[in-house]
This record gives structure tokens, sequence and C-alpha cells, in this order.
């Protein structure tokens, strides 16, 4: 017999959803294949038969919220399982009977007490027997979520008190006609939640700056077949933005760092969050030591992830450790924003939409192709003067992109 | 980079279990330990010794007296005193080196000498030629247990004067024994040398004998060992003692006022508890400061100095040898970076006199002062069948249960063989188990565990065998 664990769900992460069961209780599964969907704030994963066998019974029903190590279910191993699996199996006795679900009930069980979720107690099995209760619905409160008695006499008290009619959870309001009630998603739940905590946490403000894109416009259609062809993507902005802003952060760490109770954490790594609009919602996928990567290196990695994204195929480790972060509202027309930080971060830069504007230009009126840049800064660790200087920073690294070259 | 994950100063059952586990989980580890064997007092001078004397004493005491006789066994026994400190001896030795096997196993170093913390991440230990070295480590662990509490007046000579470390190896039979103190070492040690012929007297400063015991559970103690002819002065208190060549003259007082008396006794034990030990250990250099009693107060066994930690009898909660061990693993999986924790409700407490007295959880005291609604089941060893057999009947199994939920609360234990009994409730209890779930459950027949089984039954009204 084995338990169907909740894995680590990874650092951060406490709890996941059961989003969906692929199997359910008595059927037979093979090492390996896919037994069950969970969501977490950050992804989906998915946990699979530690071995061949038949599933036993399901401990976390759909929708039940799950901490890493709670069981989900349990798996009675062996070959019955395996025959009974898919596979075609030559064997010539064909009706192998699946497991009885408890481990050999024995003759005197007075009604066959419900097959529960956990072992009951001995004693929670008469009150479950004796009342007809559903054993398995108990939540138990003993080790490792087992029914104790006070659990089976409480669910049962919970249903003599229970009015008559189902009751309708009380708090909501109404819903009219011409409305509907969704549930928020597990995802939408994190954003709305981790969006509004770093708005209490940070002293957060926003600084602003223009950038003319000329050049790097320029440089792009000059060089933009014979980058593709050496290195098999195309060359985009983005890719010149992550440098600026790298270039930037080396000059201001502050805006690297994050804070840790009454400490400030520099971190000497750049690893750069790329927010992606998905179906499901907004993610924010990291690219790892982006210092290090070339143009043609981060283009590749922010296609990668962005692919990933868009397929629910993330990980938790692509989604983890960020520590500065990009959002590009350009792409959807934004023209001016202030992000939201990214907690802990304590830095985000906004880019936008490409707007041709007159701009003066050494007392003359020309049209350039020009952008805002809005980064939303965390104030406890950063100042006015760092965040302005890091935001011409980038400015001028995009305005002159030499200077990435050149270091300066 | 210091040399060692973690130092543990102190080999007894918190310091070797410690290093036992940290040699499990990888961790580089070494024991300071200034004794010539591991083991600590438990197993020098502590438990192992004096359950050898109360295993060899009570054989003895049933030769002797009437219950080999009522056997159909007739034998004269004559007490070899010499051999019979020898093979305490040998068991001792044997598992002390036990011990040192299982360093070697673990890959746990051992060093000889008295450690002392020399600022953090350093101990100083001072080997007994008196050579002093510095070793360097991430964590220090103070495993360094208690000693025998003194008492103003008395003065310990360990010759008529005696701790309970005298009082395993005293020369002879006292004709007369004074033990100051109704604690569990004191009556343990009091038992053993009333069944090998002393006359005892226990005194004690309260009016009730082994305190934190449930109330009702101690009173049948007392009867049973009053039975056996140990006399109880209670509400007493000791002033002074003189110690002659071969008596010593005690004087003691009612707790209540009136008149001094003198009682005079070859040998007197003082066994009034046990305090925490942490003399010369350097605890100034890393600022870990002691509470008014001197224990080392810790959260999950951090101190208050980072990286120092403690458990054991130096720190608080049940002075007791499976406390330390429990503490040990705690402490060093917390190191290791895991997760550790002691629930000091589910540590149970053991007397191993006859009949012994075993109990975990809550008495009935402890539940009636925090307003909890509890029901009782009892079952009386003097129907239990086994006992019977045995002529072993004082005693009764008390199981103490939530009112409302069942849940076992307490149980308490006097009789034949309670100390091995009480693990199946430390596990039920673990498990939050109901008494029906005690009920429910077959047990052997015939063991004195039915008694357990009836006393639960007895929670709701349906105790079968009585
Ligand atoms: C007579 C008697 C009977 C007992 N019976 C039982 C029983 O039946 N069951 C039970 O659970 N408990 C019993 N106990 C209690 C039990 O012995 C203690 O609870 C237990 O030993 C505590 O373990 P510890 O590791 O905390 O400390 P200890 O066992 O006291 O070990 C501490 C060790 O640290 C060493 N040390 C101290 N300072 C230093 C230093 N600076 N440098 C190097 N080494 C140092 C000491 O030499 C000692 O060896 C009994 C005690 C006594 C006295």
């Amino acid at each position: 017999m084995a338990d169907i664990m909740t894995p680590a769900l990874g650092e951060s992460v406490t709890e996941a959803t059961v989003a969906r069961w692929t199997k359910k209780a008595g059927d037979a599964v093979r090492k390996d294949e896919i037994l069950v969907e969970l969501e977490t704030d950050k992804v989906s994963l998915e946990v699979a038969a530690p071995a061949d066998g038949v599933l036993e019974f399901i401990a976390a029903e759909e929708g039940a919220t799950v901490e890493p190590g709670a069981v989900l279910g349990r798996l009675a191993e062996g070959a019955a399982g395996a025959k009974a699996a898919p596979a075609p199996a030559p064997a010539a006795k064909k009706e192998e009977p699946a497991p009885a679900p408890a481990p050999a009930p024995k003759a005197e069980a007075p009604k066959a007490a419900p097959a529960a979720a956990a072992p009951l107690a001995p004693s929670a099995q008469r009150i479950v027997a004796e009342n007809n209760l559903d054993g398995g619905a108990i939540a138990g409160s003993g080790k490792d979520g087992r029914v104790t008695k006070g659990d089976a006499i409480a669910a049962l008290e919970a249903r003599a008190n229970a009015p008559a009619a189902p009751a309708a959870p009380s708090a909501p309001r109404e819903i009219h006609e011409r409305e509907e009630r969704v549930r928020m998603t597990r995802l939408r739940q994190t954003i709305a939640r981790r969006l509004k905590e770093a708005q209490n946490n940070a002293a957060m403000l926003t600084t602003f700056n223009e950038v003319d894109m000329s050049a790097v416009m320029a440089l792009r259609n000059q060089y933009k077949d014979g980058f593709e062809k050496s290195h098999g993507v195309k060359l985009g902005f983005m890719s010149f933005f992550v440098k600026a802003v790298i270039h930037g952060l080396k000059h201001v760490p502050d805006v690297n760092a994050e804070i840790d109770g009454t400490d400030i954490i520099y971190k000497n790594h750049y690893d750069i969050g790329v927010a992606v609009g998905t179906e499901k919602g907004l993610v924010v996928p990291v690219l790892r030591d982006a210092d290090a990567l070339s143009l043609a290196g981060i283009e590749k990695g922010i296609g990668a992830l962005g692919k990933k994204a868009r397929d629910g195929g993330l990980a938790m480790d692509d989604l983890q450790g960020g520590t500065f972060t990009i959002s590009n509202g350009g792409v959807y027309g934004s023209l001016m924003s202030t992000p939201i930080l990214n907690a802990p971060q304590s830095g985000i830069l906004g880019m936008h939409k490409i707007q041709e504007r007159p701009m003066a230009v050494g007392g003359q009126v020309v049209i350039r192709p020009m952008m805002y840049l809005a980064l939303s800064y965390d104030h406890r660790v950063v100042d006015g003067q760092g965040a302005v200087t890091f935001l011409v920073r980038v400015k001028e690294a995009i305005e002159d992109p030499q200077r990435l070259l050149l270091d300066v | 980079m210091a040399q060692y994950d973690v130092i543990i100063i102190g080999g007894g059952p918190g310091g070797y279990n410690a290093a036992i586990r940290a040699g499990q989980l990888g961790l580089k580890a070494a024991v300071v330990e200034k004794r010539v064997t591991l083991g600590g007092t438990c197993l020098n001078v502590g438990c192992m010794p004096s359950k050898a004397l109360l295993h060899a004493s009570e054989l003895y005491e049933a030769a002797a007296g009437a219950e080999f006789v009522t056997l159909g066994i007739d034998v004269k026994p004559k007490l070899n005193l010499v051999q019979m400190m020898k093979q305490k001896a040998d068991s001792v030795t044997a598992l002390t080196k036990g011990i040192e096997f299982l360093f070697k196993k673990n890959k746990v170093e051992w060093i000889k000498g008295a450690g002392k913390i020399a600022g953090a991440g350093k101990v100083e230990v001072t080997a007994e030629d008196g050579s002093v070295s510095v070793l360097e480590t991430k964590n220090i662990v103070i495993a360094t247990g208690s000693e025998p509490s003194p008492l103003p007046g008395v003065d310990v000579d360990q010759n008529r004067i005696v701790d309970s470390t005298g009082a395993l190896s005293l020369p002879e039979v006292p004709k007369s024994l004074v033990v100051i103190g109704a604690g569990i070492i004191g009556l343990e040690l009091g038992s053993v040398w009333r069944r090998l012929g002393a006359e005892v007297t226990v005194v004690e400063f309260l009016d009730r004998i082994t305190p934190g015991m449930d109330a009702e559970t101690a009173k049948t103690f007392q009867r049973s060992l009053t039975k056996q002819g140990v006399q109880f002065k209670l509400g007493s208190k000791v002033t002074g003692a003189k110690a002659g060549k071969s008596s010593v003259s005690l004087t003691v007082e009612p707790v209540a006022g009136g008149a001094a008396e003198t009682i005079e006794a070859e040998y007197v034990l003082l066994a009034i508890g046990r305090r925490p030990f942490t003399e010369n250990l350097g605890l100034e250099s890393v600022g870990v400061e002691t509470d008014k009693r001197g224990f080392i107060p810790t959260d999950h066994f951090k101190t208050t100095a980072p990286g120092v930690w403690a458990i054991g009898d130096v720190i608080l909660g049940p002075m007791l040898a499976h406390k330390a061990e429990e503490d040990a693993v705690a402490c060093i999986e917390l190191i290791a970076g895991k997760w550790g924790h002691v629930d000091y409700n589910l540590v149970p407490s053991v007397v191993y006199t006859s009949p012994e007295v075993a109990w975990v959880g809550k008495t009935e005291e402890q539940l009636k002062e925090a307003g909890v609604a509890y029901k009782v089941g009892k079952f009386p060893f003097s129907a239990n069948s086994r006992a019977k057999i045995n002529h072993e009947t004082e005693g009764f199994a008390k199981v103490l249960a939530d009112a409302k939920t069942d849940e076992i609360l307490g149980v308490h234990i006097v009789g034949p063989q309670a100390g091995e009994m009480i693990g199946e409730y430390c596990v039920a209890m673990a498990f939050k188990a109901a008494s029906e779930d005690i009920a429910r459950v077959c047990h052997p027949h015939p063991t004195r565990s039915e008694a357990g089984r009836q006393a639960a039954m007895g929670v709701e009204g349906w105790t079968m065998q009585s």
C-alpha cells in the first residue's frame, strides 16, 4: 500500500487545489501514469502513480485544498493492479477482482462501515456505521488527518443541527438576472492576493521617463535578417530592454535588492522576470542569469518561457527567485501605466506602446518613435535618486545601444 | 571554516542520542564528555544501575519472603551484595560500551574532557591531563544534564550521608536508612535497601508522596509501600543532619510547626530532586542566561545565543532520560533544517518499584484545575486474571477521557509491569484516540494489559470483568 502524497510545491507555495483526478477509486493504474492534477498559485502540476496497482481511495476530492505532504489518496500496490491495467496481459485467469477497498474487513463488521478516506478509529467507525454518516466526508483532526471519535461526534451533531433546507452560503450577495457568479480560479485568487500584499507591504511609487526608440529600431532593421539567420530567432526589443535593465541594475544595486525583516538582501545575480499574459492570467517566468546571455540567448529564453506559459507547462522553478521584473503593457496598446511590484522584489519596469510623437531635438521639431517608461519601486529600499538614475540609465542604453557594448 | 557541524557537550541520553541522530543525518558531530564512560547520569549512576538493583532485590525478596514459599519453592537465599553490585557494574559497562559502538557506527567522535563554550562557535576542551584545545563548530548543543540538589544543613559525605550515586553502591545493607524526599529516585532506592533488609523511613516536606503523580494513584501507591514496611513522615522538614562514625542523627520538624524530633539512622539518602548542571560551561561567553532555578530557557531548544542549543535535564520539562532522548532527536532535526517537535504532555513517567507506577497525560487534579469535564474508567488488578495468578493484585489502571469527545486525556496505572503497559497509551494519545478505541481493540489474554482495556471500557460504563 502506498499513500499518494502532495509533492513539495516549491518555496513560498503552501497549498494547492486538487484540479482533476484522471482516475477513480478502484481503477487500475501503472507506475508513472498521471493520477491527479494539482493547481497551485503559480503552476499546475501532475502527480503520477508511484507504482503499479489499484487506486484504493481518493482522500482529497477535486476542489480540495491540500498542503505538501498531505495524502491525496492511496494505492494498493501489486500485481493485481498491473494485471488489471490496460496492458494486454495474456493471462489465463481474467476475472481478477480488484482488491477490496478496506484491508480485509472482518466478518464481524456490523453494517460494513463505509470505506472512508482515511482509516477511521474504531470508535469513529462505530459512530459512522450506526448513524449512516459518510466517513470520508468527516474532517479529521487526528494525526495525519485521521478521524477521531470527537470528529465523528461533531459530524453527527452538525447533521442534527443542520437546518432542513440545504443552507445557502450565508455571506455572498444574491445574484440578479443578467449576472453570473464564477468562482475565481486559484491563479486569479493568488494574483489578487499577491498584488494586494505588494501594495500593502511596500512603500510603492512610480517614476516615469520616455525613450526614443529610433536607434534600436534602426539597429534592428539593419540586422534583423542576418540575426535571424545566425541565431534562428528574431531580434526583438525585449532583449535590448533586458540588457538595458541589467546595465541599470548594476549601477543601482538597490533596485535589485529585497527587504527581509530588518535586513536588506542585495542580489549579485540578475534573474529577470518577464510578465507574460496567458489565457488564465498573468504569469511571470524568470530568465535566469540574464546578465550572462547574449541578445540571441535572451530572445530564445523569453521565447521558450512564453511558449511554456501559454501551454501551461511552466514548472515551479521557472517562476521562482526573480530579482527584477519587466512588464510590457505596450503589447496591448498601453501608453502609460504604473505597474505593481512583484514582491519581494523592489523594482518593476513598465514598457509601453511605441508611438510616433513630435519631439524637440536640437531646436527642431522632429517625429520620433517614442515609448514611455515607468519604474515602480519600493521606496523603503530605493531612494528617489536611485530610481531616477536607474531609469535614465535604461533610457540612455536604449537610445544609444553602443553604451551596452562599452558598459558606460 | 568550522571543523564541526555540531558539538554536543555531555554524553548522557540527551547528548548521545543527539550525536547518533546527527551522524545519521550526515552532520559532522562530536560529543565532549568528561566522564570516563559515555551514557551520562542515566547509564552510569541513574536509570540503569538503579534498575539493576531493583530487579535483583525484587527477586531476592521474593525468594527470602513469603512468595517463593507460596509458590512451593523452598529455598534459603543468602545475599551476596558484592556479586549483586558486580552484576550491576557489568551491565552498566556493557551498556556504556554499547554507546561507544554506536558512536563508531554513526561516525561520531567522542572528545574526552570537560567542554566549555568559548564564544560563538567555539568549544574549549580541557582533557584529563590538563591539555586544552579549542574546537570550532557551527552549532553547540548543551546536554550537561543535572546533579542532585543539595539541602542546607545536610552535607552529603558519600559515607553516611549519601546522594543517589552513593546509595547505588552502599558497602553494606543498612540496618536503618532515612530517605529525605519521597520522589521517584528516593522511593526506588529506598525500596532496594528495604528489600535487602534495611528499615526505611521516608521524610517528605509535602503532605503527599511523589508530587506530580495523580493523587489517588499516589495514595494507593503509598499504601502498598507502607504495607511493605516503608515508614513515611510526611509534612516534615529535615533541618539538620549530624554524621557520626556509624550513624547519623537527623533533626526533623513538622512543616506545620511544633516540636522538632531527632531520628537516628545508619545511613541517610538525600533525594530531594535534581538541579540543572551548568557549572564552568562558559555560558556567559555567548550570553546565555539561566533562569532562577538554573535551567536554560529555550525556544524549541534554541537558547538566546545564535547557534547554541540545549536539551535534556538542563532545560525545562520532565527530567527523564526518554525526554532527553526526544529533545535530542527534535533538536538535531531542527539543526539539520528538518521538522522537530516534542509534546511534553506525552512524555510518560514510571516508578520502577513494586508495584510499579506509570502514567502519561493529565492527572485528575490537572483536569479539575483546567476545568475540563472528564470521565473516569478504573479497573483493579485484583480482578485481572494474570495479576491474580502471579499474586500481584495490588493497584489499578485508570483511564481519564474527555466527557464529550471521549479523547483519552490521561492514563494512570499502579500495578505490576505498569511501565511496560503505558507505551500503548502514549501511542493512543498521540493519535488522539478515544477510550472507546482502546475498549474496542482486542488485547491478549491473560495479560495485565487487559486491565487497561477494562478500565477504558469503564469510561463509558461497560467494564465487563468486575
Ligand atoms: C538514581 C536515578 C535514577 C533515574 N532513573 C531514571 C529512570 O528510570 N528513567 C528515566 O527516564 N530517568 C531516570 N533518571 C533521570 C535520568 O538519568 C536523566 O533524566 C537523564 O540522564 C538526563 O539526561 P541528560 O543527557 O540531560 O543528562 P545526563 O545524563 O545528566 O548527562 C550529562 C552528561 O554531561 C556531562 N557533562 C556535564 N558538564 C560537562 C562539561 N562541561 N563537559 C563535558 N561533559 C559534561 C556529565 O558528565 C554527564 O555525563 C534517573 C536519575 C537518577 C539519578
